[in-house]
This record gives structure tokens, C-alpha cells and sequence, in this order.
């Protein structure tokens, strides 16, 4: 909410400057987030009167006027269509300069003299629109300082409140706050009832109590709308960002400001029978002040009168019922709606208004006849009319209750480590408006009509500690009881398995948990994510399933700027529907691309799959874990014969392989782009080391070559050795595969390497060799193997 | 008796001639060999009387084991020359490079998660976490955020058709751990929130990370001191904070946080809007409905809770401008964050 520091301080006197105001506003919760200067810098402005006017004879549309500036008559040129004898405007004089810094000097107009300039609102920076010269009131007399008349200069605060504070988006909310904080006396508007005059009076039936408890109505007969905003109002208006309408809308608006109270006004004429404050009906169509047409459902509340709809409670007022220019008698509503109510349904048409931002946060429910009197007054002031009496409509039992809280002394030290005075808590809390009664060890609180946010002890003490500054109190540490954590061993840190990748040159990437389905679909297993309702981009509306689709895309980003070596991880939840449940488990992803080891001047070479089996096994076996079984896998997005599914124990952990060329094409990857996707809990599996005896005999190591069928595993020669079971073999290594002159088409030559080791005694070399035949003779009787000599 | 001495210094002479191992050997065989002249001399002692023989022999030992000696420092120089040349042509280029893996690093929302993380377990808190598509209780209800809240609207949900929502915050993680904890917690909640809205300053994505501390007597004073410790030891600086009164539906009293600029020091620039101070963080003490929400018995208990955007801290401490950047993943920018 904008306001102005001059408006503020018509009800709060304090003389502590500008940039104390806002620091004491801020510091107490009520955020100024801006500031600007009510007008540019203009100077050597004062009222002129027009006293004589004719045209100029060598322009149709200029003319040649007399101005009294309160010393002399000055003779003007001025092309404005309202210039006219007797009119007050301001009049930039010789040497002053208006909004956009031009100096006024004296000049010849086609060939006439001209002593100065007759200024409009916009060309003194007071409007942004050009509606020719600004009228000032006839009681003005000539001469008179223009800035002066203005109360400038003036400082514009805009002030953010968060949603507790609904009481002070109002001039007299925010003047009670700074009163309290500064120690300055609150001048309240003194508001008299105005007597009627008339019996004129709409009859107003609450049909939806709940929603409007209180309605308050007045009829005005005889009020001229044509008649000018006066200045101060149209000022006061435009430093708080409000356009001037007419008198009757201003005031309306005028009195929200000043008191926090929304108002609407009626042409009388236009209501068919009485007000009813009703729920819309299933279809009812109403069109709005701004010209928009709604159709609503049930449950908006409307001000209707027996015909149709009128205007939407507490958002904006509808177009058939406003006040038009041949207004002549006004009925001038000021209720309370119930924010619960009104909640949501601005939100729901796009509509915030001024008036929906406070009934949201709850209006003063005991202000309505009070802001009544102060529009009558007003607008008897500024429009003339008679007035009917003020009707109040009241459903006492659905007003909100008096609230009443009791705080504690204890609750007050022991939450804020301070003692205060009964005085003191006494006095913060009456000058915000709490009725205060002390009872033992404590106070008995009234909450006032305005605060929808005090209800229990803790609100109060919230308003203690804004009041006495949360910069005041003290700070301490918790005191704790010492307590030791536990610390699994068999569980491997996360950030363990991620300090090992980034030594492995492998960088932590974090891309978006929403992905583009499309994207999603060719690199998924098949099934489509989980759909936000509200995506903010349709490229981002898909949950992620795996961490494939947000890799590849970094893969990409850095591809297309010119990385060349680019090795990426990322954990994180992924989202898998499954039985009717959604599965919410962190998953691990790697992409590898382009060179394996970093270019260097020995050599190096371009990634490949084993790379990136050989991280993910050591990732698997790191603090004692358990290998995994890889497995000739299938996926969707991978390259068949290069892609692997990997289990531990039984379980499915994830795939990994090369990405299809066909989508590494389709994706503009030019090399082969490596990728895993691993669930991350069976990762983390460990377990404390239980220590075997070690051998003090020997060990001895034994090469073999061996000739299979291409189509033999690696992991069935394995399997084959491990079933001959003798405890005396240790590590089986591969360490050469041959293909070529001397072995067959369809074979290959695989050369591994045996470690065998005695806890007992030293091998003799006969008993070695008994073994491996043995291994020999196992691997050709179960995958036909044949020793190469 | 002459002929020895010059059999051994021409011996020595030639020893001290020879430049190579072959030619060295040559004159080993030369004068050690079996046909060689001290060989030779050895023979002729069978021509001597029997009394002089000795005296004669030890003669020719002598020699013959100078001219051992000398051979052997000969063939010792050698060698070493000869490691020496073949060294020279292996010489290497010890500026060139290394061979490395190039360690990477970890993700910089990631690298002031860890820290936060070792920061507050030094005073006892433990990490939690939980689910990020939440239900609608957890993620507001029971943070005393009813559906028509005005403070919904500062929440930019993210919706399924189900109803349930990407969570907005890490809140939901305090009430789930409150509602299968007892008092003393101490918990940490890292994670990823979502907010719908995307421009400049916002991702619809980022990360929070939050405290919540309940005991018998915690006061709004600890958790004033809780804060201001952790600011000074995050950002390493004797920087002064302040509280300001604010608003969130489940803390009361609450509490925005400002600490000093930690660019200008307080003397105001681009960063902190020339205000001197940075908005880092939102707190407040547990109100009393989210204790009621999870079954926490509020007359023995108090707490507090804390919470701050991860990629603002990270921002700050490492002089990032664009909040985007952390999203784009281009390794430029992920390799200044170095393991």
C-alpha cells in the first residue's frame, strides 16, 4: 500500500524524520520496500488567475491571456482547450521550471509575447494523462506558492504488509502503529454522525448471514456529481496510486484509505426493490464496473436486488448499478464480509481489488456505520445532498465474537527472556487498542474489532516483542543434555559415493525434477511420469522417472558449447508410480561422453562401457559391499549388445549402457554417450568388515589361455571356477581378449590370470598343477573350453 | 725385479686408456687371463730357487691385485658412464603434464548443503528428510495453512490432478518428524522445493534447507543466538543481523532475518539495493497449532524453526549474480566449484 508520509503524519505528529519513519515501520514488521518523492522537482509555480482572454491572430488554437500571478498582470500565450476568464491554474513564471526540468523563459509565440507558462497537471508531474489546464479552487488567491498549496514536498512510502496485517491498509491503521512506536499521541479523524434529512431508505435482507453479517446503507438524494474532487482529496488519492474517478468514487475510495473501510456507492435509480446480500445461483451472470461479464457458481457472494446481481461482495461493484453521470441519489453500502467468505474468490477471477485485499484480511467489523458518517459527511461537503438515515442490517450472532486472551508473566519471560513492568506491557498493548485488565501473575486482554490475527498467548507476545524491538531482546544458545549420535558403519554415506565420483573426474549436476514428456518418452523405459496440473512450461510437466532425461539434456548444453569430455552425476527422488502407490526413492545417474582419460600427450582413448561398469562396481563394493550381477539387458533408449541390467541379490537396481545411436543422432550427439540410472539405497549397503586370516605361505599365480564360443560369458567362466570350490583359489582376473589368426571364427581366446594361496602350507608345484587342470578340465566339460598351447 | 713395475704401470696404463667395457676386457684377459703376462710370471718362479720363490710370488700377487683393483674402478666408471648416456637419452620433459583423472567437484547447492550440514551437527542436528510430492496436510493443513489462507498466496503451488503438490517448502519434513520423534529434536530438512514461477530472480525449482529445535524451555532468545552464530561461522565474518517481525503461519512470534551486506559490509551497493542488508532467512518459534497439529504437548513443550533458500546462501558466498546458472549445469560454471 502506497501512502504518504504527509497523510501519515496528519495522524501521527511525530517530527523524527522520513528514513526513521520507515526504518521504525520496517523494524516492527510493517515492511517499507520503496520510497519516491510525491512530485518531480519542480519550482517558481504559483496560482494565477486568468483575467482576460483573447485569440490569437495568427493561430486558431492559441490563445493570448492576462494572468494575475498576485504581483502583476502577465501576458501568456496558451493553446489549452479550458483556458477561460476567471480561471485559477498554475502558472509557471519566468525563471521557474516545471516537471521535465524546462526553465521557463520569456519567448515570442508566432510573433507574440509570451511571460510564462499556464501548466496542466501532467506537465507538473501530478497526472500521466493530458487533460489541459489544472483547475484549482476558486478560493485560492493568486500569487499563492503552488507547493505550498500541495503540502509538497511530499515522500510516497509503499509499504508491504504481510497477510496478518489487513488493519493497516489504511491510513489510520498504519498512523496507530507509528504512534506506538514513536511514543507520539494517535489523532484519531474525529467523525461526527451526520443527522438525516430525508426518510428515504432501501430495505436490505442478509441472505447469507455467515458471509455478510453486517450491512450498513445509506441514501443520499440531490448529490451533484459533476462537481470537482477538491484538490487535497484528488492529492491525497494520487500519492496513494489511485486515479480520480469522479467525486462520488473518490470518496468511496478516499474513505477505504483513510479508514481501511471498502465502500461501494449505488445510483439509487438503478436498484429494482431492495438490497438482498445472497450466494450467486448455478449460472447467474453478472458484468462488472470494468465491463467484464462472469458467470458464477454458487458460492460468490453477491449484492443483488430482486432483478439480478449487482456487484460481486467485497471484490468490485457491477456496471448496471454504478454511478454514471446522471446520478442524482446514491446509496452507499460499508459492510462487513466474513474473509473466509471472500478468500480465494479474487484469486479465482483474476479480480484484486483494493476492496478484496482488505475484506481477505478482515476489515474492522465494527467500523462499518462509523466509515458510513464519514462518506455522508463528505460527500455532503463535496457533492451536496440530503441524506436518509443510516440503516444497519445485523445478524449479531454471526459477527465475530470479542476475543479474549490471557497472557502470562511467565510465558513472557520464559519465551522472551525479558522482564517488563505490568506498566509497560500495559501501555504497548492499550495504545494498540487492547482492552488490558491486570489479573494475577497476568493481564487479561481484549482484542480489538480490528486484529483478526491475535487469538492466543503467543499472538501477544509477538506484539510485545515487535513493540519493544526483536533487536532488544536477548539471545542466548539452547541448552542441550549432551547427547552422542549413532553412526552405522554398514550404511555408506551418501556423500561418500559422491566424493568418490568427483575424484573420478565425474562433476555433481543438478537438473530439474520436472521433465519434457517428450524428452521422457524416448528416453524412458516405456511409461509416462506423473503430470503436474499447473506446469509452468509444457517442457516441464512431467515428473522425472529416472535421471536419464535431465542428464542427457546437460549432456547436450555442454556439447552444443563445445565441451569435449563431459562426465556428469546427479541424486536425487525420482518418480515411479507402481501398484497404485508412487514410489519417491533417490535414484544415482551417470552420463560419460566423449574421452575416457583426458587428453594427454601418451595417449588416451574414448570412453566406453567398461568405464562406466568399472565405477559403478567399485561404487557397489565401496565399505564392503557386496558385488553386483550384470546382466545382458534391454532398454528402450540403449544400444542392444551394449546395454546391461544390474541386480543385487535379487533385486533390480537399474540399466546401463550405451544410449542408441539412433537417439544420440536424433539428439545431435556426434560420439557415444554412456548412461546409468541406479537405484541409490542399494548403493549405500555396506557392512563392517569381519576380519579373515590372512596366509604367511606363498602365493603363487597361474596364467591360462582358453579358447570358448563367442557366445560364453565371461561371468560363466567365472561361475565355473568359483563351483570347483576350492578354498585355495583366490582372485580370477581377465586380463586379455583375443580374436584374430589363430583362433577360429566364432571364438575367442580369453586370458586369465589365477591367484592361488595355501592358509597352511606352501604349494608344491605338483599340487598347483593338479589344481589347475582341475579348473582346466571343469571349464572344457561345462562350456568347452580348450587350453591354448 | 724392473720387469714387474713396468708390467704394472703399463697395465695401468692401458687400464686408464680403455673407454670401453669390451676393450677393458681385453686387457683383463691380457694380463689375468691364464695365457696372460702375469700369468706369465707366475710360470717363471718354477725356475727359482726354492728360498727365493716366496718373496718372488708375493711380488707377483701384489701386482697382479693392483691390476684387479684398477680394473675393477675402471669397469665401475664405465658402467656408471654408460647409465649415465642411456639416462641422457631418456630424459624426460618435467614441465609437461601429469597424468590426472581431472577431479570434478560437487554441485555448489550441494557443497553449501554439506557445510550447513557439518555447521549445525556440531550442535547436535540430524539431517531428515522426506517425500517432495506431498499431500496437502503435511505441506499446509498441519502447518496451520488452511485452504483459504491468505498465505497460500505466497505459495505458487505446483498441483497433480490428485491434489497433492510438489511441496513448497521443506516444512513438512518438521511435522513428520514431530509426529514420530519425542522432544529433545534437533533436525535439519535439506531438500528441493517448488514454487510455481520463473523469471529473473525465481526457478520453479530450488532448494531450502530447515531447522527445528523442540525442547522443555526453548526461547525466542535461542533462537536469536542459534542464528547469529550460524550466520557469522557460515560467512565467516563478524557480521551484524537483524530481526524483523514478519509473518508465517506456522511460527509465533515470527521473524525475517537481515544480516549485513556481505558484499559491502553495510555500506550499501548493487547486491543488497544499497540498503546495507541482505534478507537471508525466515524463523520464528513453533506455534502452538502445529504442535496441537502433531500431537505435541504444548504446556511442557517450546521450539523453533528456521528456514533458508540454499542457491541465495550459495549466491552470496561465492558471488554468483543469476540464480539460473545453478540449473543450466554448464560445466564452465561447475568446475569453479572444485572437489
Amino acid at each position: 500500500m502506497k501512502i504518504s508520509i504527509s497523510w501519515l503524519r496528519s495522524l501521527c505528529p511525530t517530527d523524527i524524520s522520513v528514513d526513521e519513519t520507515i526504518s521504525r515501520l520496517t523494524m516492527a514488521g510493517l515492511e517499507v520496500d520503496g520510497m519516491e518523492p510525491a512530485s518531480t522537482d519542480f519550482h517558481g509555480i504559483v496560482v494565477g488567475e486568468i483575467l482576460a482572454v483573447s485569440p490569437h491572430p495568427k493561430a486558431d488554437k492559441l490563445h493570448v491571456c492576462n494572468v494575475d500571478d498576485g504581483s502583476q498582470t502577465v501576458q501568456i500565450v496558451c493553446g489549452a482547450a479550458n483556458v477561460r476568464v476567471g480561471l485559477k491554474v498554475p502558472l509557471a513564471k519566468v525563471g521557474g521550471q516545471v516537471a521535465s526540468g524546462v526553465e521557463i523563459k520569456q519567448s515570442e509565440i508566432r510573433g507574440i509575447e509570451s511571460n510564462g507558462m499556464l501548466c496542466g497537471a501532467d506537465e507538473l508531474g501530478l497526472s500521466s494523462e493530458q487533460t489541459g489546464l489544472m483547475e484549482l479552487p476558486e478560493d485560492l488567491s493568486a500569487g499563492t506558492d503552488f507547493a505550498d498549496t500541495l503540502g509538497l514536498p511530499d515522500t510516497i512510502i509503499e509499504v508491504d504488509l504481510t497477510p496478518n496485517r489487513g488493519d493497516c491498509l489504511s491510513v489510520t491503521g498504519l498512523a496507530r502503529e507509528l504512534s506506538v512506536l514513536t511514543e507520539t499521541v494517535f489523532r484519531e479523524v474525529l467523525i461526527l454522525p451526520v443527522a438525516s434529512e430525508t426518510d428515504t431508505q432501501v430495505h436490505v435482507t442478509l441472505s447469507a448471514k455467515s458471509g455478510c453479517p453486517s450491512y450498513v446503507g445509506r441514501v443520499i438524494h440531490g448529490v451533484d456529481v459533476s462537481r470537482p474532487t477538491p484538490l487535497w482529496m484528488s492529492e491525497r488519492l494520487r500519492r496513494s496510486g489511485i486515479r480520480s474517478i469522479d467525486a462520488v468514487v473518490d470518496i468511496t475510495n478516499y474513505v477505504m484509505l483513510e479508514l481501511g473501510q471498502p465502500m461501494h456507492a449505488f445510483d439509487l435509480l438503478q436498484l429494482k426493490g431492495g438490497i438482498e446480500v445472497r450466494f450467486s445461483r448455478v449460472g447467474e451472470s453478472i458484468r462488472l464496473l470494468d465491463g467484464k461479464e462472469l458467470i458464477l457458481s454458487d458460492d460468490v457472494l453477491v449484492i443483488a436486488d430482486q432483478e439480478r446481481a449487482l456487484a460481486l461482495a467485497g471484490i468490485m461493484g457491477g456496471e448496471f448499478s454504478g454511478i454514471s453521470e446522471e446520478t442524482t441519489s446514491v446509496f452507499l453500502e460499508s459492510a462487513y464480509f466474513n474473509p473466509l467468505t471472500i478468500a480465494g474468490k479474487a484469486r479465482r477471477f483474476g479480480l484484486h481489488t483494493d476492496a478484496s485485499a482488505r475484506f481477505e484480511r478482515g476489515v474492522d467489523w465494527r467500523l462499518s456505520e462509523h466509515a458510513c458518517e464519514r462518506a455522508t459527511r463528505l460527500m455532503l461537503d463535496i457533492c451536496g445532498g440530503k441524506p436518509g438515515p443510516v440503516v444497519v442490517t445485523q445478524d449479531e450472532e454471526s459477527l465475530p465474537a470479542v476475543t479474549e486472551v490471557i497472557l502470562t508473566e511467565r510465558r513472557i519471560s520464559q519465551q522472551l527472556r525479558i522482564t517488563l513492568a505490568p506498566e509497560r506491557v500495559h501501555n504497548i498493548l492499550s495504545s494498540l487498542g487492547f482492552g488490558v485488565e491486570r489479573i494475577e501473575k497476568g493481564y487479561r486482554c481484549v482484542v480489538p474489532s480490528w486484529r483478526f490475527d491475535i487469538s492466543i498467548e503467543q499472538d501477544l507476545i509477538e506484539e510485545l516483542a515487535r513493540i519493544y524491538g526483536y533487536n532488544n531482546l536477548p539471545t542466548s544458545l539452547p541448552a542441550q543434555a549432551l547427547s552422542m549420535a549413532s553412526v552405522p558403519e554398514a550404511i555408506t554415506r551418501v556423500s561418500r559415493l559422491k566424493s568418490y565420483l568427483v575424484d573420478q573426474g565425474i562433476q555433481e549436476a543438478i537438473t530439474y525434477s520436472f521433465v519434457d514428456p517428450a524428452v521422457q518418452k524416448i528416453l524412458g523405459d516405456g511409461h509416462p511420469g506423473v503430470s503436474l496440473a499447473n506446469p509452468i512450461a509444457s517442457n516441464m510437466s512431467e515428473m522425472r522417472r529416472s535421471l536419464l532425461p535431465g542428464l542427457v539434456e546437460a549432456v547436450r548444453y555442454n556439447v552444443n558449447r563445445q565441451a569435449s569430455s563431459i562426465r556428469l552425476f546427479e541424486t536425487g527422488q525420482c518418480f515411479v508410480e507402481c501398484n497404485g502407490g508412487l514410489d519417491q526413492s533417490e535414484r544415482l545417474g551417470i552420463a560419460l561422453y566423449g574421452q575416457s582419460t583426458a587428453l594427454h600427450f601418451s595417449g588416451s582413448r574414448g570412453i566406453d562401457f567398461f568405464d562406466l561398469k568399472g565405477f559403478i562396481d567399485e561404487l557397489s563394493m565401496m565399505n564392503g559391499g557386496v558385488s553386483l550381477q550384470w546382466e545382458p539387458g534391454a532398454h528402450p533408449s540403449m544400444a542392444p549388445g551394449q546395454t546391461a541390467c544390474i541386480r543385487k541379490g535379487g533385486l533390480v537396481l537399474g540399466v546401463v549402457g550405451r544410449l542408441h545411436p539412433r537417439l544420440s543422432r536424433e539428439l545431435d550427439l556426434p560420439k557415444p554417450l554412456y548412461l546409468a540410472d541406479l537405484a541409490l539405497s542399494s548403493l549405500t549397503e555396506g557392512q563392517v568388515t569381519a576380519f579373515k586370516e590372512i596366509s604367511r605361505y606363498p602365493r603363487v599365480n597361474r596364467d591360462l589361455a582358453i579358447l570358448v564360443s563367442e557366445a560364453v560369458e565371461w561371468q560363466a567362466v567365472l561361475d565355473v571356477i568359483i563351483e570347483v570350490g576350492d578354498r585355495r583359489i583366490g582372485e580370477v582376473e581377465l586380463f586379455d581378449i583375443y580374436r584374430g589368426p589363430g583362433v577360429a571364427d566364432g571364438y575367442k581366446s580369453l586370458a586369465l590370470s589365477i591367484k592361488i594361496q595355501d592358509l597352511e602350507a606352501t604349494l608344491e608345484d605338483v599340487a598347483v598343477q593338479v589344481l589347475v587342470d582341475e579348473v582346466v578340465s571343469r571349464l572344457q566339460s561345462r562350456l568347452g573350453a580348450e587350453l591354448r598351447s | 725385479m724392473e720387469e714387474l713395475q713396468t708390467i704394472q704401470n703399463t697395465a695401468f696404463d692401458e687400464i686408464d686408456k680403455t673407454t670401453s667395457l669390451l676393450s677393458l676386457d681385453d686387457v683383463r684377459v691380457q694380463y689375468l687371463g691364464k695365457k696372460g703376462v702375469i700369468s706369465a710370471q707366475m710360470k717363471t718362479l718354477g725356475a727359482m730357487p726354492a728360498d727365493d720363490r716366496p718373496v718372488a710370488g708375493a711380488r707377483i700377487n701384489r701386482v697382479r691385485d693392483a691390476v684387479t683393483i684398477a680394473l675393477d674402478e675402471k669397469r665401475k666408471q664405465l658402467e656408471a658412464a654408460v647409465e649415465l648416456s642411456s639416462l641422457e637419452r631418456e630424459a624426460i620433459d618435467v614441465t609437461a603434464p601429469g597424468r590426472k583423472s581431472h577431479v570434478a567437484g560437487l554441485h555448489p547447492v550441494t557443497r553449501t548443503l554439506d557445510r550447513l550440514n557439518r555447521l549445525f551437527s556440531s550442535l547436535g542436528y540430524e539431517v531428515a528428510t522426506g517425500p517432495e510430492i506431498e499431500d496437502d496436510w503435511h505441506n499446509f493443513e498441519a502447518l496451520n495453512i488452511p485452504s483459504h489462507h491468505p498465505a497460500r498466496a505466497m505459495h505458487d503451488t505446483f498441483y497433480f490432478q490428485d491434489g497433492r503438490v510438489l511441496r513448497t517448502h521443506t516444512s513438512p519434513v518438521q511435522i513428520r518428524t514431530m509426529m514420530t520423534q519425542e522432544p529433545p529434536i534437533r533436525i535439519l530438512a535439506p531438500g528441493r522445493v517448488y514454487r510455481c514461477d520463473h523469471d529473473l530472480t525465481h526457478t520453479p525449482m530450488f532448494h531450502q534447507i530447515e531447522g527445528l529445535v523442540v525442547d522443555r524451555d526453548i526461547s525466542f532468545a535461542d533462537l536469536k543466538g542459534t542464528i547469529v552464530t550460524f550466520l557469522n561461522r557460515f560467512f565467516e565474518a563478524d557480521l551484524e543481523v537483524r530481526f524483523r517481525p514478519s509473518y508465517f503461519p506456522f511460527t509465533e512470534p515470527s521473524a525475517e532475518v537481515d544480516v549485513q551486506c556481505v558484499m559491502c559490509k553495510g555500506a550499501g551497493c548493487r547486491v543488497c539495493s544499497n540498503t546495507g542488508w541482505l534478507e537471508v532467512m525466515g524463523c520464528g518459534m513453533v506455534h502452538p497449532k502445529v504442535f496441537e497439529h502433531t500431537g505435541m504437548d504444548t504446556s511442557v513443550f517450546t521450539g523453533f524453526a528456521f528456514g533458508m533458500g540454499v542457491e541465495r546462501l550459495a549466491m552470496l558466498r561465492y558471488g554468483v549474480g543469476d540464480l539460473r546458472l545453478f540449473f543450466e549445469n554448464d560445466l564452465q560454471f561447475l568446475n569453479q566449484f572444485h572437489g
